[in-house]
C-alpha cells in the first residue's frame, strides 16, 4: 500500500470543476512537484492534501485511512507570503511549534523544558543558515530569510508531509537556487515527502523526485469552467528528454491562454 | 513644479503648523480687547488676565465653601469615569471581539447583536441608565462603556478577521489547539490594534463623560463648566475646554507611546 493513495477524485464548486478523475499514489519520501497553467487545480489539491478543502467525490488516503479534515501537526505548509508571525521574533517564530505541542494551556515554555526546546530551534535555524538572525523580527528579514524561517519552522515539527505553496515565486533567481539547495538537503536529511506547487516548469524539471503535470485534457472555450485538470504528465525527474519538456511547456501555456482569453 | 511636488522642509512645517494657532489666538485677543476697551465688565471675551485669576482661583485656591481645590477635584472626578469606562469597554471589547473574530459559533450568535447594539445612540440610553443605575458615578461610567464598547467590539472582530488566513493554517499545521491559536497567535497581535481603538474611542468617550456630568453630577470637568453656564463665566469656560482638550492630547500620546514601545514589531511596519 502507498504512503498517499488518490482514487478518482474529484473536486467541483457549484458547477465549477476544478479537478476531475485524479488518481495518484505516493510513496513516502517522494518529493514531487506540482505544475501547470494557474486555475488548474494544483493550489486546490494541496488545500485538500492539507485540510483545508475537501473532495467532491472520490477517494483520498493517508496510509490507508481517510485524510484528517482541518490542518494538523503531521502536515507542514509554507506559503508564498504570510507564513511566519510577524510578532514573533525569528527564535520565538521557530519555537512555537515545539511550545504549542509541549505546552497546551499556555502554549509557553519556560526554564529547562525551554532551554531544551531552543537546542533543536538553534540547530534548524543553524541549518538553514539564520542562526544569525535569531534575535530579529521578520519584517527586518529580505523576501528569502522569511521564506528561510518559515521552512525552518515547518521542519522543526518533522512533519511527515510537507506542502509547499509556490514557495519561491517571490524571490529573485538567485536566491531561489539557494532555496532549492536548502530544500534539497532538509528533505534528503529528514526523509520528509513533499509536494510543492510551482508556475516555474523550470523548477518543476529539475527539483524533487517527480513531476505532476496539472492539465485540462479538454477544453470548452465557451465555458471554461465545464472542465476540469487532471494530472496529465506524472514523469520520474532526471530522465525527461527535451521534447517531453516542450510537448509539456506548449500544452500548459495553451490551456492557460484558453483560461485567461 | 506641481503644487503636489511641493513639500515644506522641517522648520517651515512647524511653522505652518502653528500659523492656524496663532492666527485663532491673534483674532480671539483682538475682539477681546475691543470689547473690554467698551465695557470692562464684558463676560464674553475674557482677556488673558481674567482668564489667569479664573485658572488661579479654580485651580490653586481653596474653594470658599467646600475648602477644595476645585480644578483638581473635578479632573480626577472625569478622568477616574474616564478611565474606568474606556477600560472597562476596552476589556469588553477584547473578549467579544476577539471570540467574535475567530470562532464562527460565537460569531453567528453574537456579531448580529453587537451590529444592533452598535446603532443604538447611546445619550438616547441615557435617561434609561439614570433610572436602572441611579444617578451615581455607576450610570456615568456604563454611559462610557455602552457608548464605546459596541463600536470597538466591531473592530477588534475585524482586525481579527484581517489577519492573514496563511497563519490561521501556519499554526494550525503546529499543532495549536484552538485555546492556542487565541493565546499565541490572535491575543498578541490584536493588543496593539485595539489600543490603537482605545485611541480613536477616547473621542466619544469624552462626549458621553461630559454629557452625563452635565446633566446629573457634584462635580467634574463637564459639571463644572455647564454649572458657570448660568453665570457666563466664559472666564471659567475656556480654560477648562483647553484643560480637557490638553488632557485629550496626553491622554492620546501616552497610549500612542505605549504602543511603540510595547510593540516594536508592530509600528515597523511587520502587520
Amino acid at each position: 500500500m502507498s504512503f498517499i493513495t488518490v482514487k478518482n477524485l474529484w473536486k467541483e464548486y457549484g458547477d465549477h470543476v476544478v479537478l476531475e478523475n485524479l488518481s495518484l499514489n505516493v510513496n513516502q519520501g517522494e518529493f514531487c512537484t506540482l505544475v501547470g497553467a494557474s486555475g488548474c487545480g494544483k493550489s486546490t489539491f494541496l488545500k485538500m492534501l492539507l485540510g483545508q478543502e475537501t473532495l467532491t467525490r472520490g477517494e483520498m488516503l493517508l496510509e490507508g485511512n481517510a485524510f484528517p479534515e482541518e490542518p494538523d501537526r503531521n502536515r507542514g505548509i509554507v506559503f508564498q507570503r504570510y507564513s511566519v508571525f510577524p510578532h514573533l521574533t525569528v527564535r520565538q517564530n521557530v519555537l512555537l511549534g515545539l511550545e504549542l505541542e509541549q505546552s497546551p494551556l499556555a502554549g509557553k515554555l519556560f526554564g529547562s523544558a525551554r532551554r531544551e526546546a531552543l537546542k533543536d530551534v538553534d540547530a534548524m535555524l543553524e541549518a538553514v543558515g539564520l542562526a544569525h538572525a535569531a534575535s530579529k523580527w521578520p519584517h527586518e528579514l529580505s523576501g528569502g530569510m522569511q521564506q528561510r524561517l518559515a521552512i525552518a519552522q515547518s521542519f522543526v515539527m518533522k512533519p511527515r508531509i510537507l506542502l509547499l505553496d509556490e514557495p519561491f515565486g517571490a524571490l529573485d533567481p538567485g536566491i531561489r537556487g539557494d532555496m532549492h539547495e536548502l530544500i534539497l538537503k532538509l528533505w534528503r536529511d529528514t526523509g520528509t515527502t513533499i509536494f510543492m506547487v510551482t508556475h516555474d516548469l523550470h523548477e518543476g524539471f529539475h527539483l524533487g523526485t517527480r513531476l505532476l503535470v496539472f492539465d485540462k485534457t479538454r477544453n470548452d472555450p465557451q465555458q471554461p469552467e465545464a472542465f476540469g485538470a487532471t494530472i496529465t504528465y506524472d514523469l520520474p525527474i532526471g530522465q525527461t528528454d527535451q521534447q517531453t519538456y516542450e510537448s509539456i511547456e506548449t500544452s500548459v501555456s495553451t490551456t492557460a491562454r484558453s483560461l485567461s482569453g | 513644479m506641481r503644487l503636489i511636488n511641493r513639500h515644506p522642509g522641517r522648520v517651515s512645517a512647524t511653522l505652518l503648523g502653528l500659523l492656524p494657532f496663532l492666527l485663532i489666538m491673534l483674532i480671539y485677543s483682538l475682539a477681546s480687547q475691543e470689547r473690554l476697551a467698551e465695557n470692562p465688565n464684558d463676560k464674553l471675551l475674557p482677556g488673558l488676565e481674567q482668564m489667569t485669576a479664573a485658572i488661579d482661583r479654580m485651580a490653586f485656591q481653596e474653594d470658599r465653601r467646600s475648602g477644595d481645590y476645585l480644578m483638581w477635584q473635578d479632573t480626577t472626578a472625569s478622568l477616574q469615569r474616564l478611565g474606568m469606562g474606556v477600560g472597562i469597554a476596552a476589556v469588553l471589547a477584547l473578549v467579544v471581539g476577539v471570540l467574535n473574530g475567530v470562532l464562527p459559533l460565537i460569531r453567528a450568535n453574537l456579531a448580529p447583536l453587537v451590529s444592533t447594539l452598535s446603532m443604538v445612540p447611546p445619550l438616547a440610553l441615557l435617561p434609561i441608565l439614570f433610572i436602572v443605575f441611579g444617578l451615581g458615578e455607576l450610570s456615568k461610567v456604563m454611559l462610557i462603556v455602552i457608548g464605546t464598547a459596541p463600536i470597538m467590539m466591531r473592530d477588534v472582530a475585524q482586525r481579527v478577521r484581517e489577519l492573514p488566513g496563511e497563519q490561521l493554517i501556519k499554526i494550525q499545521t503546529l499543532g495549536a489547539n484552538s485555546w492556542q491559536v487565541i493565546v499565541r497567535m490572535v491575543l498578541p497581535q490584536i493588543i496593539p490594534r485595539l489600543i490603537d481603538s482605545v485611541r480613536l474611542s477616547l473621542g466619544p468617550a469624552w462626549l458621553f463623560l461630559i454629557a452625563a456630568e452635565a446633566i446629573a453630577s457634584t462635580e467634574g470637568l463637564g459639571y463644572r463648566i455647564f454649572l458657570v453656564r448660568r453665570y457666563l463665566a466664559m472666564d471659567v469656560i475656556l480654560p477648562y475646554v483647553i484643560w480637557i482638550t490638553i488632557l485629550a492630547i496626553v491622554i492620546d500620546q501616552c497610549l500612542r507611546l505605549a504602543n511603540r514601545r510595547l510593540f516594536p514589531w508592530y509600528n515597523a511596519g511587520g502587520h
